[in-house]
């Protein structure tokens, strides 16, 4: 198909722009949403009318989306996409390593010959037609024989015949439609949780369905006891009663003999030991009874509390799996991949971390993460080794001096010898850091957990004492009333209180957009009094664009742009790469005589006209030029990042880039002071960049060019003046502040959720799901305070209730049943 | 009221039978994604009844 770009005044443009679908304003990009710079004109044809876009990326996400037949996704969809990037080289490159072999072998199954499988984790989903559009898509691709996405967690299961299409095709082809697909590998530890899931699910069914057997015929007996029953009825029902207790006591209830036998092994008072005495004192008894054909059975008390219980504990597991599988899975998804050099120093080539040998050279880039324990043998540089020591701050090194696998590359390309490899690497020092988070349990549940152990041990006090008393008053009621102290008073309540909460209100941020990598990340949020913002790519995109391009009249926008771009087609600068990407397709000028100066720029001769482009300090050193002073005043308004472009006599053409304010970034100060909170902005750049965005935003403290360092330092003053401070920053070069902070968020899509120190990652683009996060913790602390409170009054009411023999067991059972599923369902509350 | 010793057992065959199921659909999987089918069988349709759409805009156009 041809590209359906088009421009503005084609006659087909009508006034229905946007009749398609209603999801982007009028005049914003059709694909994404953003406003359209005002001198682009970019169009894609969709169902015969010119949508505007606001950059090369979304026409080229948008122009495969129709190319492909998949023109009614924008019809369907609820939610504008993600911007597109288009297929940028380095992605090329880092997608084009899934096709070795040995990092095909952590991510890729075979079935038979050339038949390949691998999960494969797509971010960018923003609504349900987002499945669709990457189930249809994929499908349709030459070679792929299955594709399954699963909604909940977003991930995707491909097959595909490897003769045909590699790993990396897919992966390519998926981002041309916008969205981000990476390869991760389901591993034992998830398998096992699945596994773990269905076996609840199952002990849960078989509970609750032999469970309503014996309730509906204990209803019988009692009907018989109080109207009269044929003696062999009753003992026809009291056997079958017995029969249909046994599987729920060997199978349903089996997890809490095993844990409480656990408990007691390690010396320890946990939630099962009461909950095991309870259910087999009870299942005794009532056996015996049944056998003897004498005395109360209990089974209906005994189905109904394993019920309930799997029950609120397959919720609560639910739950907290949800939330930490997208977590484990991320870090595995990180594909460790490095730069290896050849011995001579030359070539590279992109290999898998896990293949290096001890002596190999290796480069690492800024950003990169180191691949493996080795020593610097070129270049300087900070690195940042938070993840590995909690050192916050970057530590400067030299040649010579020792790099620890998994710390970050901060600030300058690195050569270095590998000297030590296999357990030390990345992924095992990521892997680690996470567990170790996860493993932290908010405060307020690890106060839940102290008090009911101490409870339990209480409990079990009390109800020998109770047993005791009764058995030298009422020879008689003794067991029955030393069994309902026991039922009534088990903690699960309490113990179910925070977690399930919190569980629960993980699951929506989730949803929300907001992956929240500790527990007690949601109890500091309620803590916060002030917010700091970084400037680049949080409240901005942190990505610069093109605003305008001021060319000489003897040259137009068009050639400007293509003889920048000739210069800057190698040049790894970001603003260069703008600069490509905006040319489009290069025209056939080749550029000559190369030669760049670092951090100035670059010099090149085409058809013999020697160019410059770079700086406005490069430009004057290097040639004889003049820029116009009517220019010179266009700019200075605004604090603009300016790159000229001259010839050896003059100047052509001026390029000026802005790097946008995220257009909810006002939304979201606005809602933050709106709850009372102090909003501050730290920033590295400079003043006026600094003033322009508090002013857009609202922001009336701002502090410019400030260094990480100084950055923390402010923050740790603030937190001396006992405010609680939320940091949000873009998550790579904020590490210091982030973790100094009390609770952080940092921005960036999922993937760079493992690199991060912050206790929260912004997933979603969109950053009022912050302050709604805020509302929400808020809200979650509530619920918390409420399960407490009604867990303790309950078990504080009831116990004594039950010790004066007012309770029946079944009651005790029900009582108990019921106060932890109100536990679970007021939790539940904040799902909705 | 010895219809009973009849009723129960059946009753309790029916139990077995619905227990069976119910673990089969566990182990099957059909428990691992409950909001995807409900979304994916809506999609399906839109698309089914736009692309006819599409036809017909496209022959009377």
């Amino acid at each position: 198909m041809k590209s359906a770009i088009a421009k503005r005044d084609d006659p087909q443009n009508s006034v229905e722009t946007a009749a398609v679908s209603a999801v982007a304003g009028v005049g914003d990009c059709f694909h994404c949403g953003l406003p359209v710079p005002p001198d682009l004109d970019l169009y894609v044809n969709i169902d015969g009318v010119n949508q505007p876009m606001c950059c090369h990326g979304c026409q080229a996400v948008a122009d495969s989306i129709i190319a492909s037949g998949h023109a009614n996704f924008y019809r369907v969809r609820t939610e504008v996409s993600p911007t597109g990037q288009g297929l940028v080289p380095e992605f090329l490159r880092a997608t084009a390593v899934y096709d070795v072999p040995e990092i095909q072998d952590q991510f890729v199954h075979s079935l038979g010959a050339d038949m390949r499988e691998a999960s494969l984790i797509l971010e960018g989903i923003t609504c349900a037609a987002c499945i669709w559009l990457n189930e249809q898509y994929i499908a349709g691709l030459p070679g792929v024989t299955d594709v399954r996405v699963n909604y909940a967690t977003q991930r995707a299961l491909v097959r595909w015949d490897e003769t045909r299409i590699k790993l990396s095709e897919i992966l390519q082809s998926i981002q041309k439609i916008g969205y981000r697909a990476l390869p991760y590998n389901p591993d034992q530890q998830q398998e096992s949780n699945r596994q773990q899931r269905r076996l609840q699910l199952r002990r849960l069914a078989v509970a609750g369905l032999f469970g309503m057997q014996v309730m509906m015929i204990s209803i019988s007996l009692y009907a018989g006891a109080w109207s009269g029953m044929e003696a062999s009825f009753e003992q026809f029902f009291r056997w079958l009663s017995l029969g249909l207790t046994l599987p729920v006591m060997l199978y349903s209830a089996t997890p809490f003999f095993i844990s409480a036998g656990r408990d007691l092994a390690r010396r320890q008072v946990g939630m099962d030991v009461p909950v095991s005495l309870a259910i087999g004192i009870a299942f005794a008894s009532s056996a015996l009874a049944t056998i003897n054909g004498q005395g109360e059975i209990y089974f209906d008390s005994v189905v109904m509390f394993v019920f309930f219980l799997s029950a609120s504990r397959y919720f609560e597991n639910m739950a907290r799996q949800r939330c930490a599988a997208s977590v484990e899975q991320l870090a595995q998804s990180m594909p460790v991949v490095t730069t290896r050099l050849a011995p001579d120093g030359g070539a590279e080539e992109s290999v898998a971390a896990a293949t290096l040998a001890i002596g190999d050279r290796v480069l690492v880039r800024p950003g990169e993460t180191i691949p493996a324990d080795g020593e610097i043998i070129s270049g300087f540089s900070a690195l940042d080794e938070s993840l590995l020591n909690g050192e916050s701050i970057p530590v400067d090194k030299n040649v010579g001096d020792r790099l620890l696998g998994g710390s970050i590359n901060v600030t300058n390309p690195l050569q270095m010898e590998v000297k030590s490899v296999g357990a030390d690497t990345v992924m095992a020092e990521i892997q680690r850091t996470i567990e170790r988070a996860q493993a932290e349990k908010p405060p307020l549940a690890r106060l839940a957990d102290r008090v009911a152990a101490r409870f339990i041990s209480f409990v079990l006090l009390i109800v020998i004492s109770v047993a005791v008393f009764w058995w030298l008053h009422d020879a008689e009621r003794w067991f029955e009333i030393a069994l309902a102290v026991l039922i009534v008073s088990c903690p699960c309540a309490l113990s179910l209180a925070t977690p399930t909460a919190i569980s629960a209100s993980l699951g929506k941020l989730q949803s929300a957009g907001l992956l929240v990598k500790r527990g007690s990340a949601l109890e500091n949020l309620n803590r916060v009094t002030h917010v700091v913002f970084d400037k680049t790519g949080t409240l901005t995109r942190g990505r610069p664009r093109l605003e305008r391009v001021i060319c000489s009249p003897e040259y137009d926008r068009g050639q400007c742009l293509q003889i920048a771009a000739a210069l800057e087609q190698h040049s790894e600068h970001p603003l260069a790469r703008v600069l490509v990407q905006e040319a489009g397709v290069l025209e056939k000028c080749k550029p000559t005589r190369i030669a760049s100066t670092a951090g100035g720029g670059i010099c090149a001769s085409i058809d013999d006209v020697d160019y410059f482009i770079g700086n406005a300090s490069y430009i004057a050193s290097h040639s004889s030029a003049e820029m116009p002073t009517q220019w010179l005043e266009e700019i200075a308004a605004d604090a603009v990042t300016v790159v000229v472009l001259a010839r050896a006599d003059r100047v052509i053409a001026m390029f000026t880039f802005v790097d946008d304010l995220r257009e909810d970034a006002k939304t979201l100060i606005t809602h933050l002071q709106t709850l009372g909170k102090s909003v501050i902005l730290m920033t590295g750049d400079g003043d006026a960049a600094a003033r322009r965005v508090a002013d857009l935003t609202g922001i009336s403290d701002y502090r410019a060019q400030m260094s990480p360092h100084g950055k923390m330092e402010a923050v740790q003053a603030l937190q001396r003046e006992s405010s609680a401070v939320l940091m949000i920053g873009d998550g790579v070069n904020d590490a210091p502040v982030l973790s100094s902070a009390d609770v952080s968020i940092a921005m960036g899509g999922a993937s760079s959720l493992a690199k991060t120190s912050a206790d929260i990652v912004l997933t979603a683009n969109h950053l009022p799901a912050i302050a709604q996060s805020m509302i929400f913790a808020a809200e979650t602390q509530r619920i918390v305070y409420q399960n407490m409170g009604w867990a303790l009054m309950y078990n504080f009411g009831a116990i004594p209730a039950a010790a004066m023999g007012l309770i029946a067991p079944w009651l005790a059972a029900l009582g108990m049943s019921v106060s932890s599923l109100l536990v679970v369902l007021n939790a539940l509350r904040l799902t909705r | 009221m010895e219809i009973i010793y009849l009723l129960i057992p059946i009753s309790l065959i029916l139990l077995g039978v619905i227990v069976w199921i119910l673990l089969w659909a566990v182990r099957d999987g059909q428990y691992d994604d409950l909001e995807g089918p409900a979304h994916r069988i809506l999609m399906d349709e839109d698309r089914i009844v736009d692309t006819q759409k599409n036809s017909r805009r496209g022959d009377a156009g």
